[in-house]
């Protein structure tokens, strides 16, 4: 058995947990023994983030016919780590076209991930498009 | 933004200014009222970018120079004649008046020494003061001041404005000026000259050297001269408006032998400016900053405002004297190559001087056999009014006449679009982000542009028709940004 | 709003509360001052879009305290905004400026007269009843720490970078050393890497970064950034773009250590070295400052020295989540309503003030003083502190007596703290309560 820090990501509040690991390469989610967390996502954000780390991606898209040229998007889940990169170059790919509302999917099932790549600002079109 | 301009066309000037700092666009000021053909040339994309720009903005009253020199004289009329500009050209100008200190054992006779030059070169109403008349004047002075000599006549203008309204008023009678265009080659052709630029060639019949600390370099382009520029880096703290007040005149320290002193003095836009220090430099383009530098600036200024707080720095920047061997300005027709002039030399107090060296300029010109004609049609062009300079109703009048009037881009210095417009659309065009902030004064505040250099880098894109991304910082090559996000063709 | 020439010839528009600023801090006040029954709301936006830094601010990690869910900045500006546009009675003037805030003598009706300059309606003023100052905070510069070295461009506050990339689309450089680790600091390192851009070091002056934990994890580890501790730039180089910075170790007073030098070729540098409120128009209009926020003081509805002059969000303090920022806002908005309802009838016979006083390694405390009879049951008060401590207990004392006793697993000076006094903490101290915080072992943590 081996102990690590862990500093929880979950929320700004950063609960410095202690994770208790069976000895091995891979440990099994539920071998994982948490402390130090002050709420039940902080055990599931450990146990996750030692075998099969996720993030939601941020970033941005082209856009056409609004006053700006980039529109800010999310994945819509956390994605596996491993696959932001894979990811953000699809994102250079995709272009929206104003109007656009917060929560528009733009990209379904990226990259088969499972999470959609949605809209997170509302963008009105240009009224003289030029 | 630079690689837009067109190469010379084979021009035959009258008169070819080279560098575009105080003197240079002094001279091509002065020399604009006559009918001559001039060219106002700079290695650089904007008037005003080496020493002028990097300066004290101090509008000496005269009593520093030994009198019967050249400076003497230059400096006590170049300071009345910027008096005379202040008004007919709008420029950013206080006569704050200046003080300088007995700080330690001897100074007092030092000042007694500085009055009785003052008194020979003409300086008008200087006083020598007590202690406590002098602390009456400035309540934060040191309680170590012994006494102080108060120059009323002395002042701060903004450098660059006035470099700038001497240029455009020259543009706008007829002389050109041609930027990002370095001096390689200076030959004789026929009884002128052919110049070499990194933009092609032009002649002129007559050359006049304004080139600050390259000044000897560019003399030996046409002919091995005397001049020996001994660069000489000065450092500077700028402080947040906030601290404009702190004093109302110019307060010098008394030269010693440890160096001629720290200053602090308002600005002409309302900052405190502290330093310079005075350090040789091999470079004549090494206008970097250093930590023992400011540290010395910082430690010196106490002695004279021991309540002085740094804190409110939003700028530091150094600029390069171009002191030489000899102690007073050199300015001259060449020996070794008539028709070239020489006004070299020119350090402290050579902003001052300027308007003084410019007209000695022209008579050196008509000296060496020119013909210059006074012209009929000579017209100033003041520098703009400001936005914020204005009452309410006068805000509403303007932003009635044009709504670009009515969009604040810099927030700090509240400066409008419609003034960013008009700099880049100016007998001299702004063509850089710092070339707005020269002419329409947007990010010279407390965020230093943090706030609105996106903005104004944009206007400058659409007023120009060009990307984004081709819009410099300041000198030609200062590129702001490196492409665009989403670019497939990334690593 | 009705419009209508005054005696000074400017067009005069009225309004019930003017809040200044349309960023999270403002659109909160402005909704729950009109909750609590404010007739109308005018809120002037200098952007061209209200929700302020937030839209530019497109990673997630917003509202988990508010919403409970996890937001990106414009999502959660998106959130107000929509709640904005479902309120008869809020004005949101976009493209405005203000350039003036003028509090008027008691007694007067208006007791706030603000001007202000916008393309389409040109310069006007604005007459209120009260006013909620909510203009937010810039970045500090490189002119103001001092960094030695030439001046090319390539130096930018990690706020303008973020604007560059996430709102123009455009790349500030390709190679870049960030030198703070505060949380924009952090962010822009992670954006930057995500848009094809090489993040070499991000440098720390103190022995601490001053972001959050999550953002150290999500933003550099995840790519493998390297943080520096306890250094900073001491030389950058380049003529026209930056080209080189230098690097070193600085010791405990913050001086760098010789023969500690690290070179980084590179052409961008990123400032993320602090946050200063924005009290510029405060200044003017003669509202109290704080030395130790840079903003104004206020009681515990938000009131600055100025009566019917309230202030929330960044320009009171520099907060480290918007959350708080909406919660303190809306007290702001609450207690405008409540002085217009109220007339200009100020306190009369309440007694005076209670101060808070900053006690050990306690940097400030918001608010600065307490009316004990306008509290309902509670004061919410935010503080920060000077070190790490790990395992800490916060004090609240008057004179000898201690009134109240916390412990909290972990303070920094990047976090700011949260602290609720019972109303009744202020009865037993009328001179003043002292906010300490202290090691839970003494002598652990000492310097």
């Amino acid at each position: 058995m081996t102990e690590k820090p862990l500093v929880c990501i979950v929320c700004p509040r950063g609960c410095r947990m202690t994770l208790t690991l069976p000895d091995g390469d891979a440990p099994l989610p539920e071998e994982i023994h948490v402390t130090g967390n002050a709420c039940p996502r902080g055990e599931t954000y450990a146990r996750q983030e030692m075998t099969a780390p996720q993030r939601v991606l941020t970033s941005t898209v082209r856009l056409t016919g609004a006053a700006l040229t980039r529109l800010p998007v999310k994945t819509s889940r956390a994605v596996p780590k491993e696959r932001l990169r894979d990811l953000i170059r699809l994102l250079d790919t995709v272009t929206a076209a104003a109007p656009v509302h917060i929560g528009d999917i733009l990209v379904k099932n990226a990259l088969g991930t499972g999470a959609d790549i949605v809209a997170t600002r509302d963008m009105d079109a240009m009224e003289t498009p030029e | 933004m630079n690689q837009f301009l067109p190469p010379l066309a084979d021009t035959l000037y009258d008169i070819a200014i080279i560098g575009a700092g105080i003197t240079g666009c002094a001279a091509a000021f002065e020399l604009s009222k006559t009918g001559a053909r001039i060219a106002l040339i700079d290695r650089d994309g904007d008037v005003a970018a080496g020493a002028t720009r990097a300066n004290s903005g101090i509008v000496h009253a005269g009593y520093d120079p030994l009198p019967g020199t050249k400076m003497a004289r230059y400096n006590v009329e170049g300071n009345a004649l910027i008096h005379h500009y202040a008004g007919e050209l709008n420029l950013p100008f206080r006569e704050t008046g200046s003080l300088v200190l007995a700080l330690a054992d001897g100074d007092i006779a030092v000042l007694q020494e500085l009055y009785r030059r003052g008194l020979d070169n003409g300086v008008p109403g200087l006083r020598l003061l007590s202690a406590g008349q002098a602390r009456t004047l400035e309540p934060s002075l040191s309680p170590e001041v012994q006494g102080a000599l108060y120059a009323p006549s002395a002042g701060v203008v903004g450098p660059w404005e006035m470099a700038l309204a001497f240029a455009q008023t020259a543009v706008v009678n007829g002389a050109d000026f041609l930027p990002c265009c370095e001096v390689t080659g200076i030959r004789r052709d026929g009884d002128g000259f052919l110049l070499s630029t990194t933009r092609g060639k032009l002649r002129a019949r007559r050359v006049v050297n304004a080139t600050g600390a390259h000044a000897d370099t560019v003399n030996d382009l046409a002919a091995p001269s005397r001049l020996r520029i001994r660069p000489n880096k000065g450092q500077y703290y700028l402080l947040d408006k906030s601290q404009g007040n702190l004093v109302h005149t110019v307060i010098f320290q008394c030269p010693s032998a440890a160096g001629k002193g720290v200053l602090v003095a308002p600005t002409a836009h309302g900052n405190l400016i502290v330093g310079p220090d005075a350090q040789d430099v091999p470079d004549p383009d090494d206008t970097s900053t250093t930590a023992d530098g400011l540290a010395f600036v910082a430690e010196q200024v106490h002695r004279s405002i021991p309540g002085l707080s740094l804190r409110d720095s939003i700028r530091n920047f150094a600029g390069v004297r171009a002191v030489c061997e000899e102690e007073d300005f050199v300015i001259e027709e060449s020996a070794a190559c008539p028709g070239l002039i020489t006004l070299g030399g020119i350090k402290s107090p050579g902003l001052t001087s300027a308007p003084a060296i410019a007209k000695a300029c022209v008579e050196l010109l008509k000296k060496s056999g020119l013909p210059l004609e006074p012209r009929k049609d000579f017209r100033l062009y003041p520098l703009p009014v400001r936005f914020r300079d204005l009452s309410p109703e006068g805000r509403a009048a303007m932003a009635r006449k044009n709504p670009l009037y009515g969009r604040i881009i810099c927030r700090c210095e509240t400066i409008t679009e419609g003034e960013i417009v008009d700099a880049v659309h100016s007998p001299i065009p702004a063509r850089s982000v710092d070339g707005v902030k020269r002419r329409a004064g947007a990010g010279m505040g407390r965020c230093q542009g943090g706030f609105c250099s996106p903005r104004v880098a944009a206007i400058l894109a659409r007023e120009w028709n060009v990307p984004l991304t081709e819009i410099e910082q300041d000198h030609p090559g200062s590129r702001l940004l490196m492409g665009w996000t989403k670019d497939p063709g990334r690593a | 709003m009705k419009s209508k020439k005054n005696t000074t010839g400017l067009p005069t528009l009225h309004a019930g509360i003017v809040v200044i600023g349309g960023g999270p801090a403002g659109l909160a006040a402005a909704l729950e001052a009109k909750k609590a029954g404010a007739p109308s709301v005018l809120v002037l936006e200098r952007d061209t879009a209200a929700g302020g830094i937030l839209n530019q601010c497109i990673h997630n990690g917003f509202g988990l305290h508010y919403f409970q869910e996890e937001l990106t900045g414009p999502e959660y500006a998106g959130r107000f905004l929509h709640m904005v546009r479902e309120t008869p009675g809020i004005e949101i003037k976009t493209d405005t400026m203000v350039l003036d805030v003028a509090s008027l003598p008691a007694g007067e009706e208006t007791r706030v007269r603000v001007q202000g300059v916008n393309p389409t309606e040109g310069y006007f003023q604005v007459d209120a009843g009260a006013a909620v100052l909510a203009m937010g905070c810039r970045e500090r510069t490189r002119g103001a720490i001092g960094i030695p070295g030439t001046r090319p461009a390539g130096v930018y506050t990690a706020g303008c970078a973020q604007r560059y990339i996430n709102i123009e689309g455009a790349m500030p450089g390709r190679r870049a050393v960030i030198l703070g680790s505060g949380d924009i600091g952090l962010i822009m390192a992670r954006r930057l890497t995500l848009e094809g851009a090489q993040v070499l070091a991000c440098l720390e002056l103190m022995p601490y970064s001053s972001g959050l934990q999550r953002n150290i994890t999500q933003c550099l580890e995840d790519f493998g950034i390297p943080l520096y501790l306890s250094h900073t730039i001491i030389d950058i180089r380049g003529r026209e773009r930056v080209e080189q910075v230098v690097a070193a170790r600085v010791d405990e007073n913050r001086r760098p250590i010789p023969g500690t030098e690290m070179v980084f070729d590179c052409d961008t540098v990123l400032l993320s070295v602090g946050l200063i409120p924005e009290n510029e128009l405060s200044r003017a209009a003669g509202a109290a400052i704080d030395p130790r926020t840079s903003g104004p003081l206020v009681d515990e509805s938000m009131q600055t020295s100025l009566p019917g002059v309230f202030a929330c969000g960044n320009v009171v303090h520099v907060h480290d989540l918007v959350d708080f920022v909406t919660m303190e806002s809306g007290r702001a908005g609450r207690a405008a309503a409540r002085y217009l309802a109220r007339g200009a009838t100020d306190g009369g016979t309440e007694p005076p003030a209670v101060p808070l006083y900053n006690g050990d390694n306690v940097t400030y405390t918001v608010p600065q003083r307490v009316h004990p009879g306008r509290l309902e049951k509670a004061c919410e008060v935010f503080f920060r502190v000077n070190r790490v401590m790990e395992g800490a207990e916060i004090l609240v004392t008057s004179g000898d007596a201690i009134l109240l006793r916390k412990t909290r697993p972990h303070l920094a000076p990047g976090e700011m703290e949260r602290l609720i006094l019972p109303a009744a903490l202020f009865d037993r101290a009328p001179e003043g309560l002292r906010i300490s915080a202290c090691p839970a072992e003494q002598g652990e943590q000492g310097e």
